[in-house]
């Protein structure tokens, strides 16, 4: 580890400087670079602190299973709460008013379904990845290919929409430009993933969860503060100020027609629930129980955050959208609705407040980005090198440093997708995650728990049905087929595909595994038994 | 019939200790009421999310209606603020009951059967 150690500091010696020296012209925001450097000063010598306790695979995968319930709930918050969750949350209800309500809550009731349905037994069943669960009692290597591409899918997707995202924010808040912001965000995030693991992940989402945290509930407390605490004047101010007048409080264009509302229910509900970066979370706490109580404070932690995006969102629509200075010369919002909170944040705390929340946007970011890629990397270097490629038996020590080559690649890929999607409308790319998230993860991860019958060979191909539909129904549809790539008219005419991808899967999967004919089938079948008791009962030579 | 290409994942118990467990009557009956408790959960937060979807899928207007006269607030915002209230309190129900009934019942099974 003194090696590492040795390149961690290289890293922050060489970065510091380069931002501190940076001669970014005078768009610079100086308290919000000083507090973002604070933050990333604490965060590499957290990560520092990480790199000395990363021994053994468990602990860069999973923190050695030792974090608390209450931490691992704050660290999931982290890593769900993304940037694209408060900034386009809070710029969607600033926009459209309910219909961001609508999504809020869709992002929120997957969570009680993974209590009740996923978190225990997939501790029970697990060690790294959901892949360890699934294979419990199905082939490793098609399983965990099949995982390993739903993954690296969803995690790719979702790394370009929050890069894209970090460029375009970090220019606007930090006068930074886009490619130094890339690279940023890249070389941290590969700092904290590669030396530190899964402990410094952990620690630096947490540090964020409590910072944007605070951050949101200033936001709240003084839009209330506003409107003398009375709710009847914070929506009849929002009201009076927004051009849509009171349809702001109903179901508005974003949902137009009913199978896209039931289908974008699906994603959100069903996606949260297959998501690797949040699944592999539950490996980083002891036991099934500490698991039950992640979910319990994450959602918790989330919830209440959602809360106050609604009062920032409606306390901006009439603290922001009506304040000129905030508007440019046709009307509309400087930097897009996106920027609303932020806006929102000076608008009531002065230029100090608007340096905290920039720098906490840009934390948010990191932590989201850190999670990603070692779930990314994780699929690579647990379920393909070490389960695939050494079946089962790598040589000592080559799995975590496959890991952290993994990482580097990643987060290499990241920067230069990052750079690449710069001018590409990457708003669909979260919802794609989301539906793939729902028709791979999901499915295969929660029938090998609860159906019986379930074999590798109908997991296996209804798992890559399930995928290849997501992808072809959104390149098909009206996002990619008719905004990007210019024709007339969809093939596929809605804009969400989880309600066609998702049965899709599950037909498939039923089918092919009523209809499999292989010679495991049995032996996979009879093994149900065990793995049922297994998933119930955990580890019990720890309670002897 | 566990075999060994199972050893990343969890740890695995011997085949006689699955038995014991899998056959003993209290397990099947906890197993039985936690199950039953996690499906009505599940129930009760899928039934409210998609009666609210599909509220918004076929008559969104019913949620811009205001909660009584003389307000602005219209039903769609405390049914929405309802429902994330309601994802809270419903994992803090499941994990109290879990912690105060079955996590007891399940350790003295352990126990008694000296697994």
């Amino acid at each position: 580890m003194r090696k590492s150690s040795f390149w961690l500091r290289c890293v922050i010696v060489s970065i510091l400087p380069s931002v501190v020296f940076a001669d970014m012209g005078d768009t610079l925001n100086i308290p919000a670079v000083s507090m973002f450097l604070v933050f990333v000063s604490g965060t590499l010598a957290i990560t520092l602190w990480a790199a000395r306790r990363t021994r053994t695979a468990s602990d860069f995968y999973a923190a050695g299973g030792k974090i608390t319930g209450f931490q691992n709930g704050l660290a999931i918050a982290g890593d769900y709460m993304s940037a694209a969750s408060f900034l386009g949350l809070s710029g969607l209800v600033f926009a459209s008013g309910f219909d961001g309500i609508i999504y809020s809550i869709g992002f929120l009731v997957g969570w009680p379904i993974i209590l009740f349905l996923i978190a225990e037994r997939l501790r029970n069943l697990g060690r790294f990845t959901f892949a360890d669960a699934v294979s419990f009692r199905l082939q490793s290597t098609p399983i965990r290919s099949l995982s390993a591409c739903g993954t690296l899918t969803v995690v790719l997707l979702y790394l370009i929409a929050q890069m894209v995202g970090a460029g375009k924010l970090i220019e606007v808040l930090f006068g930074f430009p886009y490619e130094f912001a890339v690279a940023v965000v890249g070389v941290l995030m590969i700092s904290y993933v590669t030396f530190g693991g899964m402990i410094a992940t952990t620690w630096v989402q947490i540090v964020k969860a409590i910072l944007l945290l605070s951050g949101a509930s200033f936001l709240a407390f003084a839009v209330l503060w506003e409107v003398d605490f009375s709710f009847e004047r914070l929506f009849q101010s929002a009201v009076d100020s927004h051009a849509s007048g009171n349809l702001i409080l109903a179901p508005g264009q974003l949902i137009s027609d009913p199978i896209s509302a039931i289908s974008l229910g699906l994603a959100l509900m069903f996606g949260t629930a297959g998501l690797p970066h949040i699944l592999m979370r539950f490996f980083t706490v002891p036991d099934a129980k500490e698991a039950r109580k992640s979910v319990v404070f994450a959602t918790g932690f989330v919830g209440y955050f959602y809360l106050l995006l609604f009062i920032i969102g409606f306390g901006a629509i009439f603290l922001v959208g009506a304040n000129a200075n905030y508007l440019d010369a046709n009307g509309m919002i400087i930097g897009g609705s996106n920027m609303a909170a932020i806006h929102l944040s000076q608008a009531v705390g002065g230029d100090l407040f608007l340096g905290f929340i920039s720098a906490v946007a840009f934390a948010t970011i990191l932590a989201v980005v850190s999670g990603l890629t070692l779930a990314g990397a994780s699929a690579i270097s647990h379920d393909l090198y070490a389960s695939v490629f050494c079946k089962e038996r790598p040589k000592d020590g080559s799995e975590i440093r496959v890991s952290r080559i993994a990482t580097i690649v990643l987060g290499l890929a990241a920067m230069i997708l990052g750079l690449s999607f710069e001018n590409q409308n990457v708003a669909y790319m979260v919802g794609l995650a989301f539906a793939i998230a729902a028709s791979v993860n999901f499915p295969i991860l929660f029938l090998s728990m609860y159906w019986k019958k379930l074999t590798t060979r109908g997991a296996f191909i209804g798992g890559f049905v399930g995928l290849i539909s997501a992808v072809v129904c959104v390149i098909t549809g009206p996002t990619i087929w008719v905004s990007i790539l210019g024709y007339a008219e969809p093939i596929f005419p809605y804009k969400h595909p989880a309600l066609f991808s998702m049965s899709a899967a599950f037909i498939s999967i039923y089918l092919f595994s009523i209809y499999d004919r292989s010679p495991d089938k049995a032996m996979e079948i009879e093994a149900f038994d065990n793995q049922f008791v297994q998933s119930i009962v955990g580890t019990i030579e720890e309670k002897k | 019939m566990i075999d060994l290409h199972k050893k990343q994942s969890g740890e695995v118990m011997a085949q006689d200790t699955y038995e014991k467990i899998s056959l003993d009557f209290d397990f099947q009956k906890l197993v039985k009421d936690r199950t039953n408790f996690s499906w009505m959960l599940t129930g009760v937060m899928l039934v409210s999310y998609y009666t609210f979807i599909l509220v918004i899928a076929f008559s969104p207007h019913w949620l811009g209606v205001p909660v009584s006269t003389g307000t602005i607030i219209t039903w769609g915002i405390p049914i929405g603020i309802f429902l994330i209230i309601l994802s809270m309190v419903i994992t803090g129900v499941y994990v109290l009951r879990c912690n105060r009934e079955y996590d007891g019942r399940m350790s003295e099974i352990i126990s008694r059967l000296n697994v």
